[in-house]
């Protein structure tokens, strides 16, 4: 194995300053993110940033990396063709819980029963910042919001649970409050070959007044602390999946090892598509066209 | 010029496809030209399927509006297309489950009835779908067809069961041809067979094989109908090919995935049908927006909503051009033939990666599934391949890259992930030169106004690179039809009619819709003494962007929403009552009562039962003339009952059983 040269922060250094409200959880995902990438060594132009739209979907604006801001719940979908397209590149998706459990939920499940090699990492503060605080997939039920006036009539969903259930391969929660933990963990995911997902607590102190830095706080605990808990446990992982209330775990849930998409893919086993020549051969072309004879 | 068009009907999953298939591919070998038509149902099991295989010693342009053998798979097909059948023309059917009724057919035509049981007899026991391949053989004799060249198509047919299954489909075939040399006389066909080996090809296979050609990575799709036999023929040859095939969880994710690939840098595809397209369309501006190359295939069928789903139309062009909120640029192109679609597929890819932008190829049901034989040397490996400026160093001397550099062209040079020195985010909301967002914190209108001039400036280019369309036929005419995409042959074929008949036509082609020459256009129709719009659709969608381009409303139109494609008749018939100045009606024609008699038969009474007698009737009480239609019973003829059909609303008023 390749000695990796770790890389400072710095070089990832993005063009712009993120435009969040002081205070937003998503500068600490920011910088775990680019933690990560330079504790793994990753050159800026291997790596792509690719997100929907929502606050948390700026994200690649703001760091030195190739980045793609798409469209709103379609980022996983857009990652899926890069990584398909050149296997070689670092691919990770940045993006809101409205994104990704909302609107994009469906690609995300997809995602995850295909394990390709992707890394999402999910910015959830339970509302809708962007669009200025409606109620979102994970928003607690009960909790009044813009759109709930009267308290949110809907079960959130459970990101952890479900990405046990759908075939993650690599299954985390952080918090921006523990920035470091943090990039341990998405480091983890990009590190991880296969579908990693990193649901992270990333407060928005604009819309929500639940879910605040010390409502997380006072609750979470971390995993790697919990000397029981055996991440290589799918049902171990699915009920720590359920711990809710006054405690809270974040850390990793689960990892396991499964072949990847690419790995089944039979096109890409002599490289990355984008590296192979365009065009066909006549012998190839003859062969094809005898068939229509 | 010798030719003749054989029909084969049945319910779905009576194997019609395969005894069409294996004539199809006969004749070709011989050297004869083929254009097939399958107008078929959403149903596994059943229906109505009705097979045109149109034969011909030179090239014929669409499926044909006649009939002159009929093969009768089940009694349904015996009753409604035996009447359809040409004098000097023959029926085929199994006698030992059929009955041909002789008020039927007309003068001059051979029932050809085979004792299937008795002929698949020294072959043991045989699948129903044998009697497929006796009526295939008896055909081949009354039609003049060499027996040995369709036993080799199904020997290479059925290689893959082995020697048995050969051997006992081309016995069977041949007690079929024999029978029919010991019983009947031959229809007369004297064919000149040049055995020149023509490509028998279907739109979707072309646009398939183009796509190859062209050097395509990356396809995605959903399945539907009638795109999915663009995904089959991919999925099947994916990894001989080299290409990801990539079947996804909705429309939503085939494009995004897609425009991923695109915007990493190779080339992607992405296919669907109309109610697919809706779901794309958001990304269709996204496509233009980060300014990634995709090309999408929009191959149309009978709309809206989920509307009729096996059936072809030309509805969606308004979808098409409305694809996406707001002004972006995209090129939309209309392949107009078979061979055009392999071409076309290329000239996409070329432009989407030069101009980097989306580019929509707009097919339909009957351009993409119908298969043709095609010119042996039309198709070619050997295609210019044109990526476009793509940046692939970046030495530090040269300051910041800049991914949307605002140039003359409109195009900016561009760099793929893996760069180094190239870094920048693609970013659908708007942004400047760089790629950092306009859009919140750094809105700047005049940045804004430049970055959109740049994108729509490359339209300019791509125009000045798409030949303009030319007039076929004469300069001067008496009219001028104006087609688009698909009806290209069949308006080729009509044209040819028409001066049959002493009429001078014109005809002008449109397969670049967008951008549009609308110089070149206007220059043409306005010489034309008359111009007739002709379109699959209801509401004349491209006669609007005629006039929305080029300020030229035409003098009339022929347009056809019934969801079966265009007849080379129905268009002269048409035409001829334009220039003559007589009203052309909505009213249900007889053969037309008479289907929504079938139709009613089938949904509401029993199978037993079919259309007789029809008349018109002026005054009935239900304030519209009416076809009052017999229903008899099919064995005896007896009468049942009668059928009141309104002319004008098409309503089915009354069944009057006899009591
Ligand atoms: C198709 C579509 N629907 C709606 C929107 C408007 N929209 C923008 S961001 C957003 C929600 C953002 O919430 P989330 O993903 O949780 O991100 P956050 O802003 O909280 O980080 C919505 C609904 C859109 N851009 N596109
Ligand atoms: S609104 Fe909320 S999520 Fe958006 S930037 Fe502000 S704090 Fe962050």
């Amino acid at each position: 194995m390749a000695t990796v040269i770790e890389l400072p922060i710095e070089v990832y250094q993005g063009p712009v300053d993120p435009d969040w409200c002081p205070g937003c959880g998503d500068f600490g995902v920011l910088k775990a993110l680019k933690l990560a990438a330079g504790r793994l060594g990753i050159q800026p132009k291997d790596l792509v940033v690719v997100s929907g739209i929502g606050c948390s979907s700026n994200l690649p604006g703001f760091i030195h990396a190739y980045g793609v801001h798409s469209l709103h719940g379609r980022a996983v979908a857009v990652a899926e063709g890069i990584k398909l397209a050149n296997h070689d590149l670092h691919v990770v998706v940045t993006g809101g819980d409205g994104d990704g459990y909302g609107i994009g939920i469906g690609h995300f499940i997809h995602a995850m029963r295909r394990n390709i090699d992707i890394t999402y990492i999910v910015m959830n503060n339970q509302i809708y910042g962007l669009t200025t605080g409606q109620a979102s997939p994970t928003t607690m039920k009960e909790v009044r919001t813009k759109s709930t006036p009267r308290g949110n009539a809907e079960l959130p969903i459970n990101p952890i649970a479900l990405a046990l259930v759908s075939g993650a391969t690599y299954v985390a929660r952080g918090f921006s409050g523990e920035p470091d933990h943090l990039a341990s963990l998405i480091a983890g995911g990009i590190a991880h070959r296969g579908f990693a997902l990193v649901d992270v607590f990333s407060p928005c102190v604009t819309y929500n007044k639940v879910n605040t830095y010390p409502w997380f706080k006072q609750r979470v605990y971390k995993l790697e602390e919990d000397a029981t808990h055996d991440p290589s446990n799918p049902l171990a992982a699915l009920e720590k999946a359920f711990e809710w209330g006054d405690r809270i775990p974040i850390g990793l849930f689960y990892r396991d090892t499964q072949p990847t998409y690419e790995d089944s893919e039979p096109a890409l086993k002599n490289g990355p598509l984008v590296r192979q020549p365009l065009g066909v051969s006549k012998e190839l072309f003859d062969r094809l066209l005898e068939e229509f004879l | 010029m010798r030719e003749i068009t054989i029909g084969i009907g049945g319910a779905a999953g009576d194997g019609l496809d395969k005894t069409g298939d294996t004539l199809a591919k006969t004749a070709a070998r011989l050297g004869l030209y083929v254009s097939a038509y399958n107008s078929y149902q959403s149903v596994i099991r059943g229906g109505h399927i009705w097979l045109r295989v149109r034969l011909a010693e030179e090239k014929v342009y669409s499926q044909g509006d006649h009939l002159n053998v009929l093969i009768a798979l089940n009694q349904d097909s015996i009753e409604r297309h035996a009447p359809e059948v040409e004098p000097g023309g023959a029926i085929i059917y199994n006698s030992d489950k059929l009955h041909l009724d002789p008020s039927l057919i007309g003068d001059n035509i051979l029932p050809a009835p085979m004792p299937v049981a008795a002929l698949t007899k020294p072959f043991g026991k045989v699948q129903p779908v044998m009697q497929n391949t006796v009526a295939l053989g008896a055909l081949l004799y009354l039609i003049g067809l060499d027996f040995e060249t369709a036993a080799n198509v199904l020997a290479d047919t059925f290689r893959h069961k082995g020697q048995a299954v050969i051997d006992q489909n081309v016995g069977i075939a041949r007690a079929g041809y024999d029978y029919a040399r010991e019983h009947f006389v031959p229809l007369g066909y004297q064919w000149t067979f040049t055995h020149v080996r023509r490509p028998f090809i279907t739109g979707n296979e072309a646009f398939s094989f183009g796509a190859v050609v062209a050097g395509c990575r990356f396809y995605s799709a959903y399945p539907m109908t009638p795109a999915s036999s663009i995904l089959h023929w991919l999925a099947a040859h994916a990894e001989q090919c080299g290409i990801v095939v990539k079947q996804c969880e909705d429309e939503l994710a085939v494009i995004n995935m897609a425009i991923g690939a695109g915007y990493a840098g190779v080339r992607a595809m992405c296919g669907t049908s109309g109610g697919g397209f809706a779901l794309m369309t958001e990304a269709v501006g996204q496509a233009g927006m980060i300014e990634a190359p995709v090309v999408i295939i929009e191959v149309q069928r009978g709309g809206p909503s989920t509307g009729v789903p096996t059936k072809t139309e030309q509805g969606d062009l308004n979808q098409v051009f409305g694809a996406s909120q707001g002004d972006y640029p995209r090129v939309i192109i209309a392949p107009t033939d078979t061979t055009d679609c392999f071409y076309s597929v290329i000239e996409a890819f070329n432009l989407a990666e030069k101009y980097q932008l989306p580019v929509i190829l707009i097919s339909d049901l009957y351009l993409s599934e119908h298969p043709e034989t095609i010119e042996p040397d039309a198709l070619t490996h050997a295609v210019a391949i044109e990526r476009g400026e793509i940046v692939t160093e970046w030495p530090a001397g040269n300051g910041r890259y800049k991914r949307y550099a605002f140039t003359r062209s409109g195009v900016s040079p561009r760099a793929l992930p893996g760069t180094e020195g190239t870094l920048h985010t693609a970013a659908t909301d708007d942004h400047d030169e760089y790629g950092i967002l306009i859009s919140d914190v750094y809105t700047s209108p005049p940045v804004r106004r430049k970055i959109h001039e740049k994108r729509m400036r490359k339209l300019e280019a791509v125009l000045r690179d798409l030949p303009p369309p030319t007039l076929e036929g004469p300069e001067e005419a008496d009219v001028t039809l104006i087609g688009w995409g698909s009806t290209k042959g069949v308006i080729r074929e009509a044209v040819r009619r028409l001066e049959a008949d002493g009429i001078r036509a014109n005809h002008l082609q449109i397969k670049y819709l967008f951008p549009f020459h609308a110089r070149e256009v206007s220059e043409i129709l306005r010489r034309s003494r008359k111009t007739i719009c002709i379109e699959g659709n209801y509401s004349g969608q491209f006669a609007r962007h005629l006039r929305a381009e080029t300020g030229i409303s035409v003098d009339d139109h022929i347009r056809k929403y019934d969801c079966e494609p265009f007849e080379p008749r129905y268009i002269v018939e048409q035409v001829k009552a334009i220039l003559e100045g007589r009203p052309r009606t909505l009213e249900l024609s007889r053969e037309e009562a008479r289907e929504v008699a079938y139709h009613y038969i089938r949904t509401q009474l029993t199978e037993d039962l079919r259309p007789g007698q029809i008349q018109r009737l002026d005054a009935n009480g239900f304030d519209e003339p009416v076809w009052e239609i017999e229903i008899i019973t099919r064995q005896s003829g007896e009468r049942r009952g009668h059928l009141l059909i309104g002319a004008e609303t098409g309503s089915t008023y009354l069944w009057q059983p006899v009591s």
